[in-house]
């Protein structure tokens, strides 16, 4: 089973791949869509390289919840209900989701997508499957 | 002139590679701009080619259903430009695929170099909010048909590659047909 700093440099070559970028932009805190310019299409790339470089199977929604935006219950008038919030905790407890805490708009949903998030989500994974 | 980057495929079995070739020759008109006095075929329309072999590749295995549009191109590395009378060899290799998306791996040969390398990421159009029928399973079958996928091809049990029963009588009605095993 790799350690943390295996799946950090395994992570860290993935978004150099996906997304075209510099290993030193590739920070723990680096936030996918801000920091590294990752586009909605870039989300699945990188699903599909985790996929293969840790030999795991990642369902959809499961890294990254699109599929909970578009739930009537969970998102109201741009912002995440506090069921929506709930829903996010339970299905992404590898993530910091302070973002959307202090501001539960929807487009900070993109600010919890970090490095260090990625990297907690295949320990859990890994630790699991093992 | 019609919007096909490949001319034949020679190998396909489904779900796992195919082999296509591009026959390049001056006849083709873009090239006469390409540079004038200087034709060679730019490796976006290889990429073009790659795209329309691993598509085929991908819709084959999906039934012809939904719409594997090319999304993204991680890779695509070139070492020189085809000239008129080049003959390209897209030997691609389905990577990964499930509902949402797929990923073609492809190295191209002419003659006994290595042309280049071209990474395909395909996204399912038919999913999402902005969901779209881009082509049909018709549409898809006749381009496997007129690019020889039914005569070389093979399906996952190793048998002949064949369109789906429900399309053959409207390829019949077409003057398609398709080749006996």
């Amino acid at each position: 089973m790799p350690d943390k700093q295996e799946i950090f440099q395994k992570v860290q070559e993935i978004l150099c791949e996906a997304l075209s970028v510099d290993e030193d932009e590739v920070t723990p805190e680096a936030r996918l869509t801000a920091d590294l310019g990752a586009e909605s299409i870039d989300f699945l790339d990188i699903v599909f390289r985790l996929e293969k470089a840790f030999d795991i199977k990642i369902p959809r929604g499961e890294l990254f919840p699109d599929t909970l935006l578009q739930d009537e219950r969970f998102v109201k008038d741009g912002k995440i209900t506090p069921e929506g919030m709930e829903e996010l905790r339970r299905r992404m407890p590898f993530a910091d989701l302070s973002p959307l805490e202090d501001n539960p708009d929807v487009k900070n949903l993109q600010d919890v997508f970090t490095v260090d998030m990625i990297c907690k989500f295949i320990e859990q994974k890994v630790a699991v499957e093992n | 002139m019609r919007w096909y980057w490949i001319d034949r495929f020679l190998e396909f079995e489904r779900g796992r590679r195919c082999v296509a070739v591009k026959n390049v020759t001056l006849a083709e008109e873009y090239l006469h701009a390409h540079f004038p006095g200087y034709p060679v075929m730019p490796n976006a329309l290889v990429i073009e080619g790659v795209a329309q072999a691993g598509g085929l590749l991908v819709a084959d295995q999906r039934g012809y259903q939904g719409n594997m549009i090319l999304a993204k191109v991680p890779k695509a590395v070139f070492h020189f430009d085809p000239r008129p009378g080049d003959t390209l060899r897209y030997e691609c290799t389905l990577e990964s695929l499930r509902g949402e998306g797929a990923v073609v791996q492809a190295t191209v040969r002419c003659g006994d170099q290595e042309q280049g390398e071209v990474e395909i990421f395909f996204a399912n159009a038919a999913h999402g909010p902005r969901a779209r029928q881009l082509f049909t399973d018709l549409d898809l079958v006749t381009m496997m048909h007129y690019l020889g996928a039914y005569q070389v091809g093979r399906d996952a049990d190793g048998g002949p590659l064949r369109p789906p029963d429900h399309l053959q009588d409207r390829l019949s009605t077409l003057w398609l047909g398709t080749a006996e095993p």
